[in-house]
């Protein structure tokens, strides 16, 4: 089981070590847009719990990374099925569903850890130190987690590349704007906090800002993620043996 | 080594296969022959594990495909009619992936990695990226990818399709050794000389039905030795004959131009069929 895990999570490590040089900029120039924008421009007046809004912005930027870059490996899959038929050789081999799984899941969440160190490192360059204990390493390790399980599944889903655009927009954007990224959760009207309280991405930046300033995160969040990630990535697994045709 | 039975496959409205019965024994070089769309995919893919079955039972050296355990897989290597190589990656990490999705451990891997280029002639292309290199070279990459993990049995779905007439006898020289050492060879191909220059045996598939299983002698004897065509406005129209002198016979008599040749196994396919092969 482990061999076909490794085996696959090498293919994405090889392909991911090609781009490597193309994808860190695209890492950095998002994040840096958003905090020259927010950051500097609303920096100085505001604060938000005693932290500027730069230290409130940088944890929401590394929950919304971790979110998008891990979600990025759907695109990858689909484009090694629909583009390079890649997947066939995959189904052909001795490899379980669940295996593959995993080994895609692994990485989506290595691309996420890469796209934060970016973000970290560009908090430095702001003058913003965080405090990356376990409980933010966690949090940042769950929410990967759940956002690269449920791209797996939904990559064996759609039935074209034009429909994974679809779904990135309709789902993944309007999550990284509402999810506590930018604005705190306290600032939206009674109801709508109801419903972003239920999305994963919520709980997964209020838990890394809070490790981060820190503090203890509630317990709450992490079963959430982890419970929300072990979820989707049943479903996944699901889905690939669904995919056969 | 490969036994089909009653073997049928829908997709949705469309009936693919239909009843199909087969046997490939061991060391044997099986042509599947028939038109675009016959099901000659279809086959190779339930063969291998791709797509399931609607009914009927298909055993590969003794493991039913459709509860594929590891062992079976392992039987198969597979060399599908799309190429499917990793463009971005080197021809040695396509490789390489594939032996570590095939658990085989790296001592052996990189020495069969290093045996197999040097068998399709591309040792010196080891770093080469995929995406550099000519449709040919593609082709006898993922020929040996297929072998890489030492199958029983190989699939190779349309082998030459896009290739030039060097590259196509490249292809076939090393299908043949291929057999010769004792794998046995399942290919599907729509060019006739492919299968009559290639197989032991062919069998004939048309729209999702086996028409024939023989071996390409036999199915060229049962026609006749000799074949006149006659151009017709907007056909042909052939006649076969046993011996030469009758043919020429039958062209003395004649004022239509005429075109004396040695019976193929397209003869065969258009007398069993009532069409030609694309
Ligand atoms: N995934 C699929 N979904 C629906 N129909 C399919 C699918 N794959 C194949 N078919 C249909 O099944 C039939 C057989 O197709 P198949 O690809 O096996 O033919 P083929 O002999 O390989 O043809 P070709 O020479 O063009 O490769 C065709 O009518 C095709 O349209
Ligand atoms: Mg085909």
């Amino acid at each position: 089981m482990i061999q076909g895990t490794l085996a696959v999570y090498y293919r994405e490590l090889l392909i991911l070590r090609r781009r490597l040089s193309r994808l860190v900029p695209s890492w950095a120039v998002s994040p840096l847009l958003y905090l020259i924008a927010f950051g500097y421009a609303m920096g100085k007046h505001v604060t938000i719990d005693g932290h500027t809004y730069m230290e409130f912005l940088i944890p929401g930027l590394i929950a919304m990374s971790s979110m998008t870059q891990a979600f990025a490996i759907s695109g990858e899959i689909n484009i090694a099925r629909f583009y390079w038929h890649i997947f066939e050789e995959i189904q052909a081999a001795p490899v379980s569903d669940f295996s593959y799984v995993l080994g895609e899941v692994l990485a989506g969440m290595t691309r996420a850890f890469l796209a934060i160190t970016v973000i970290l490192g560009l908090g430095l360059l702001f003058g913003v130190v965080l405090s990356c204990n376990a409980w933010f390493w966690l949090a940042v390790f769950l929410n990967s987690f759940v956002f690269a399980s449920l791209a797996v599944g939904l990559a064996m889903l759609v039935k074209s590349h034009a429909d994974q655009a679809m779904v990135t927009s309709f789902v993944i954007t309007p999550m990284a704007f509402l999810g506590g990224t930018f604005f705190p959760v306290e600032n939206f009207p009674f109801w709508a906090q109801k419903i972003i309280n239920l999305l994963p991405l919520t709980h997964a930046s209020t838990a890394i800002r809070t490790a981060s300033y820190g503090q203890t995160p509630s317990l709450f969040s992490f079963i959430i993620l982890g419970v929300t990630g072990g979820v989707f990535f049943y479903i996944s697994v699901l889905c690939v043996k669904k995919a056969k045709d | 080594m490969i036994k089909i039975e009653n073997l049928c496959k829908t997709y949705k409205t469309i009936q693919a296969l239909n009843d199909v019965n087969l046997q490939v024994n061991k060391g044997e070089l099986f042509a599947f022959l028939g038109p675009n769309g016959a099901g000659k995919t279809t086959t190779i893919r339930i063969l291998t594990g791709l797509t399931r079955l609607s009914s009927g039972r298909v055993m590969l050296n003794g493991f039913n495909v459709e509860n594929p355990g590891i062992e079976s897989r392992r039987q198969c290597g597979l060399v599908p009619q799309s190429i499917n190589l990793d463009q971005e990656l080197s021809v040695f990490e396509n490789l390489n992936i594939h032996g570590r999705l095939f658990r085989m451990n790296k001592q052996k891997r990189i020495r069969k990695i290093q045996e197999l280029l040097d068998y399709v002639e591309m040792g010196d292309r080891k770093k080469t990226l995929v995406k550099n290199l000519s449709g040919g070279m593609k082709r006898r990459l993922m020929i040996a990818r297929a072998l890489l993990h030492s199958p029983a049995i190989l699939f190779l779905d349309e082998p030459t399709v896009g290739l030039d007439a060097g590259m196509r006898r490249k292809i076939w020289a090393l299908i043949k050794k291929t057999q010769q050492h004792g794998i046995t060879i399942f290919l599907t191909t729509h060019y006739i000389e492919e299968a009559e220059f290639l197989a032991d045996r062919v069998a004939f598939l048309d729209r999702g039905n086996i028409v024939v299983v023989d071996s390409p002698g036999n199915l060229i004897n049962s026609q006749g030795t000799w074949a006149l065509d006659r151009l017709m406005e907007d056909d042909m129209e052939t006649i076969y004959f046993n011996d030469r002198k009758e043919a020429n016979n039958y062209i003395a008599i004649r004022k239509d131009s005429f075109t004396l040749r040695r019976v193929n196994l397209e003869d065969s396919f258009l007398a069993l069929t009532g069409k030609k092969v694309k």
